[in-house]
């Protein structure tokens, strides 16, 4: 019997070609990408023409929810520091460097501030549950009086004090206004009622670029 | 491609062989495409975009000087619910308007057809002159801070001397979402006008909503009340 010699070709592929283009794509993706907010409540902003790109820095963005649960976020870690600090005096609350850090780490934040070192002690994807919990009444920072369990009125207006302490400290700060497009007009109309009490006047609204196909 | 020729030399002898070494480029690769990945679903491309809006300060607007926009010129924009709009120029005439909410009250929408194209009708004039300078900025004709400048003379110059520029009052009904108002912001952009503000409905304004589409919900507690003991 003639034997059947089977011939073994070694199939080397050239993967250099396929590398270049690899390390292409993940430059684009690097340079021109950035990094997606992990916010609490998902928000769909209304598509304008406006063309401006929002600042990178010294901004102070106002998330407002369908239901007008308010959360707060800033670009600069001293701000959000400060006006912690500056916050948590008015109502003589101290802060201890452990739950500074954690709070460093928060990006987007919005408990009453009596919460705010409970809600700190939690792990961060407890922190996340907690923040998401749409039945629970501590999430968002209260816009008015507000009064617990035992009838006890826990406290005024704290999104007033966060806005005018942040833009004491720090007098460039923007403020943005980022909320969902369904969002009922009253709910909006207070947040700006409030903002326009303190004389702040001047403020953004964030919105996505009107595209054919959300037009 | 990923092959480097190796020249070695061999026990004295001037003979040169010539060796391939291969890099393996594979495991390069599957890395690469693993931070694709990542880069893909953790990151977005969508820069948010951003509107600038100035708030007459709560003071400074009494009732009598917001009677001071010139009737003629001034269109108040309606945002109703379901993504309704209605405007009306002028003023509220009490004697003809509530007769005849019907036609003082006009309906329009969203599209180019309906707002936009009443807003463009009425800033004739000086939508064509801020248009030039938008060309020229984008051209890179003028510089920014010029531009600004240019634009806000224009304004004021249609506003306060030739008169015709449009005051556009946007009043938000508790019915109308967010996406209205900036939908209506949008225009006023898109249009170039130069003077319009975010004033808050009036009782009157509720009025004339609830007459022209007989929903109760525009009106306030005491406006129902009132209505409901006009109809005993």
């Amino acid at each position: 019997m003639a034997k059947v010699k089977v011939k073994k070709n070694d199939t080397f592929i050239d993967m250099t070609a396929m590398s270049d283009v690899t390390v292409l794509l993940l430059t684009f993706f690097m340079l021109t990408s950035t990094f997606v907010k992990d916010e609490p409540v998902k928000v769909q902003t209304p598509a304008s023409v406006s063309e401006i790109t929002i600042p990178e820095s010294n901004l102070m963005t106002i998330l407002v929810d369908s239901e007008g649960k308010i959360f707060l976020s800033f670009t600069n870690q001293q701000d959000k520091v400060d006006a912690l600090t500056a916050v948590g005096e008015d109502y003589g609350l101290t802060f201890t460097p452990k739950e500074m850090d954690a709070f460093k780490k928060l990006e987007t934040f919005g408990v009453p501030i009596r919460s705010v070192a409970s809600f700190l002690d939690l792990p961060s994807d407890q922190q996340e549950k907690y923040l998401k919990d749409l039945e629970n009444q501590r999430v968002g920072i209260p816009t008015d009086q507000l009064s617990d369990a035992r009838g006890l009125i826990s406290g005024d207006n704290e999104f007033k004090r966060w806005v005018s302490h942040a833009t004491e400290k720090n007098p460039q700060l923007k403020i943005a206004i980022k909320a969902d497009k369904s969002t009922t007009y009253p709910v909006i109309k207070k947040v700006i009622d409030d903002l326009r009490e303190m004389r702040k006047n001047r403020y953004i609204l964030i919105t996505s670029l009107k595209t054919a196909s959300n037009a | 491609m990923a092959e480097v020729q190796v020249k070695e030399q061999e026990g004295g002898k001037n003979k040169q062989k010539k060796k391939h070494l291969r890099v393996d480029f594979t495991p390069m690769v599957d890395m690469n495409m693993l931070l694709i990945t990542f880069f893909m679903f953790c990151t977005t491309l969508l820069k948010p975009q951003m509107m600038n809006i100035n708030m007459p300060a709560k003071d400074e607007v009494k009732p009598e000087e917001q009677n001071k926009v010139r009737e003629s010129t001034a269109i108040t924009i309606l945002l109703g619910g379901d993504d309704e709009v209605y405007y009306y120029l002028g003023m509220i005439d009490s004697t003809t308007a509530y007769k005849d909410p019907g036609s003082f009250l006009i309906t329009s929408d969203y599209t180019p057809q309906g707002l936009r194209k009443l807003l463009l009708e009425k800033n004739e004039g000086t939508y064509e002159l801020i248009q030039d300078l938008k060309d020229k900025l984008k051209n890179l004709e003028i510089k920014e801070d010029d531009f600004n400048e240019q634009a806000r003379k224009i304004q004021e110059v249609a506003l306060k001397e030739t008169k015709i520029a449009p005051t556009v009052m946007i009043k938000a009904s508790d019915l109308s979402t967010y996406k209205n108002l900036v939908d209506v912001l949008d225009e006023m952009l898109i249009c170039n006008i130069g003077a319009y503000a975010i004033v808050d409905i009036t009782d009157g304004d509720r009025y004339l909503l609830y007459m022209k589409t007989l929903n109760p919900a525009y009106l306030t507690e005491q406006q129902l009340n009132q209505q409901t003991k006009a109809k005993k």
